[in-house]
């Protein structure tokens, strides 16, 4: 969890808004630190959190919030945690070894053609027993044991390089945006990486992350876009994050849009407004 | 295991002095753990590119290398990646779809293996004022670290047949594999068999611990080119576009759970489709390009004329941490000497006269180089 991103968001773990779905994109630059800020951010606001690790391992992840503060293997015995390690998994289905059917999470890998289905079967099986409503409770209360269900994907560009179609990654987004927003008001995180300028027009059709960075803009409540700097490299302004609050939940249709500049610690990230790097002033 | 040291069950410090503990840790030979973030590394076989990656290429990564336009230094990188795992007594796993991988391995440069931080020896005479130190060891002038990690190479003479039949060799040779078999199933067979020598050799971890550890070295070169039977490189619109990525993505999968690292080369110059580059270079860890001055005009600019080609680094990864190892500076030159392949910063060599300077001057505005942050103002010759 960064502190100072916290405060540019105006959130901290004890008060956060429910039900949105927020977007790290990012452009020949690498947003994956904030999918850790995100992941030790809700886990110590004490929500139930799915993880869908489709890029790296579970033990690079658990390593990073290890340094953050937060121990995912205490998280994940105590039950706070599912975290899927598509990694690790993968080989079976890849080299069709073994045709168990228990999971069907993994269909996609066997056959990219058959889609998200059975990945999404089994984010609605770890949201829904959150413990919202549990039955010894009388049916009376909705105390949960963790609070609001969330989920984080990273990243969503490995299925399109895996093969499964813009489609049916829209879809899948857009079952589980109404599953655990809307229904459970729970939060959605994603990462999507581009490549390329943003505005180059191809003859074909557009390339597949670009569609879906569009389509997935279009649903999201905030957006946080990484950048390299557009002047060139530096070594101590690692690059610059651009965060869009698209529409609220209240009346007002505001689109707020905000610039800062980022470098990454060893045990966090600071940002600061333009300009304002320590190394240059 | 991109997994730092510590799982492994060891109290590993990154300076010399030991604990005396009851470490389980064989220690492998040919690794050492990086000194920024107690990473298992190895070395690549080129110093400079090591110093560039951070130290050494981390245990259970892919390195990518972007061909370049004839693929001379590319191969030349991955001869070299090759003879260092020969000489730290690695095994070694080689894939290729064009030439026989025996015949790869007999190209390998001969190491340089006598010590080179020693000086010539010739001056043996006798010391007549300073006797008393006669015996002692001659000063280091070389930037030789103490512990060799890295090995030099001569690329002028081949490496012997005793050294090299020493290392176990694995060779996958892909019209030896390929039947009537149907399209792409060339990268499956290819990770069926990574993951069988992995198995077989005990590398993944589940060799009895009597059996002491060992890295897999990896090498493919040429992937992605049409011989895979991939028309990846052949058509902007690929029919099968996801097939290399799929098969890196297992590569991935393969690498982190087992002591074993890939260098693989790709021909990204016959590769249209700039986002099926950018899959394929975020699916591999880390990622260079070299782009050499052969048959282009940059060969003959006096701009250049002390390199051979440049060298971008495209992707640096981050492991089990935050940060990344960001090189200091991003235009890099290479040069390909006979005893060293060297990665320097890429800087303007001195104006010498004034004559020279102002006609070459002209020529080097035009040739737009990537190396100087000057703007290129035309051919104006301003005379004060």
């Amino acid at each position: 969890m960064f502190p100072e991103l916290n405060a540019i968001l105006n959130t901290s773990p004890d008060n956060f808004k429910q039900g949105e779905l927020i977007l790290v994109s990012d452009r020949r630059a690498d947003a994956s630190f904030l999918v850790h800020h995100f992941l030790s951010f809700y886990l110590k606001a004490g929500c139930k959190v799915c993880f869908l690790g489709l890029a790296q391992s579970f033990s690079h992840y658990s390593a990073v919030s290890q340094r953050l503060g937060v121990s995912l293997t205490q998280a994940k015995e105590k039950g706070q945690l599912i975290f899927l390690e598509v990694l690790n998994e993968s080989l079976d289905v890849l080299l069709q070894k073994t045709s168990n059917t228990e999971s069907q999470a993994l269909d996609f890998l066997r056959d990219p053609a058959v889609g998200l289905r059975g990945l999404y079967d089994f984010v609605r099986a770890s949201v829904s027993d959150s413990g919202v409503g549990g039955e010894d409770d009388g049916g009376v209360g909705t105390v949960g044991r963790w609070g609001p269900p969330v989920l984080l994907v990273d990243d969503l560009t490995v299925l399109l390089s895996l093969g499964v179609s813009v489609g049916s990654v829209l879809d899948f987004s857009h079952y589980c945006f109404v599953t655990v927003c809307s229904q459970l008001k729970g939060n959605m995180v994603t990462l999507v990486r581009c490549e390329g300028e943003e505005d180059e027009d191809e003859d074909g059709d557009e390339e597949g992350s670009e569609r879906l960075l569009k389509g997935l803009t279009h649903q999201c409540c905030l957006t946080l876009h990484v950048q390299g700097l557009p002047t060139g490299f530096c070594r101590d302004i690692h690059g610059q994050v651009e965060v869009c609050w698209r529409k609220t939940q209240k009346d007002k249709p505001s689109n707020q849009r905000k610039l800062f500049q980022y470098k990454v610690h060893d045990k966090g990230a600071s940002f600061f407004a333009r300009g304002t790097s320590s190394a240059v002033l | 295991m991109a997994a730092p040291m510590k799982s492994m069950g060891s109290s590993f410090n990154a300076t010399s002095f030991q604990k005396k503990t009851r470490s389980k840790l064989i220690s492998i030979p040919g690794t050492r753990p990086s000194v920024q973030n107690g990473q298992l590394i190895v070395s690549t076989g080129v110093t400079s590119l090591d110093y560039l990656i951070g130290g050494g290429l981390a245990v259970g990564t892919v390195l990518l290398i972007e061909e370049d336009r004839y693929n001379s230094y590319s191969q030349m990188v991955l001869k070299y990646f090759m003879a260092e795992g020969v000489l730290c007594g690695h095994e070694l796993f080689l894939a290729s779809a064009q030439d026989h991988p025996d015949d790869i391995l007999t190209e390998l440069p001969a190491p340089i293996l006598d010590d080179i931080a020693s000086g010539p020896h010739a001056s043996q005479d006798a010391m007549k004022i300073a006797w008393r130190y006669q015996n002692l060891p001659k000063v280091q002038t070389a930037l030789a670290s103490s512990s060799r990690f890295g090995h030099y190479y001569d690329v002028s003479k081949k490496m012997e047949p005793e050294i090299r039949q020493a290392a176990n060799c694995h060779a996958f040779y892909l019209p030896e594999h390929s039947t009537e078999s149907p399209l792409l199933e060339s990268y499956s067979a290819l990770l069926r068999s990574i993951q069988e020598v992995i198995r077989k050799g005990g590398f993944d971890g589940a060799a009895p611990p009597a059996k002491s550890r060992n890295v897999l070295r990896i090498g493919l070169p040429s992937l992605g080119s049409p011989l895979w039977g991939d028309d990846l490189c052949c058509r902007d619109n690929p029919a099968h576009g996801h097939a290399l990525t799929t098969f890196l993505y297992g590569l991935r999968a393969v690498l982190r759970s087992s002591l074993s690292v890939a260098v693989l080369t790709i021909p990204s110059h016959l590769i249209q489709n700039r986002a099926v580059m950018g899959n394929i270079t975020r699916l591999c860890d880390n990622a260079i390009a070299l782009e050499s001055f052969k048959g282009s005009d940059r060969e003959t600019n006096p701009l250049y004329k002390d390199y051979h080609g440049l060298l971008h680094v495209r992707q640096v990864p981050r492991l089990n941490c935050l940060l990344t190892e960001l090189p200091d500076h991003k235009d890099l030159a290479f040069k390909l000497k006979r005893k060293q392949f060297t990665i320097e910063r890429l800087h303007l060599p001195p104006d010498l006269s004034e004559t020279v300077s102002r006609v070459s001057r002209g020529e080097l505005a035009g040739a737009a180089a990537t190396g100087t942050s000057c703007g290129s103002s035309g051919n104006k010759h301003l005379d004060f």
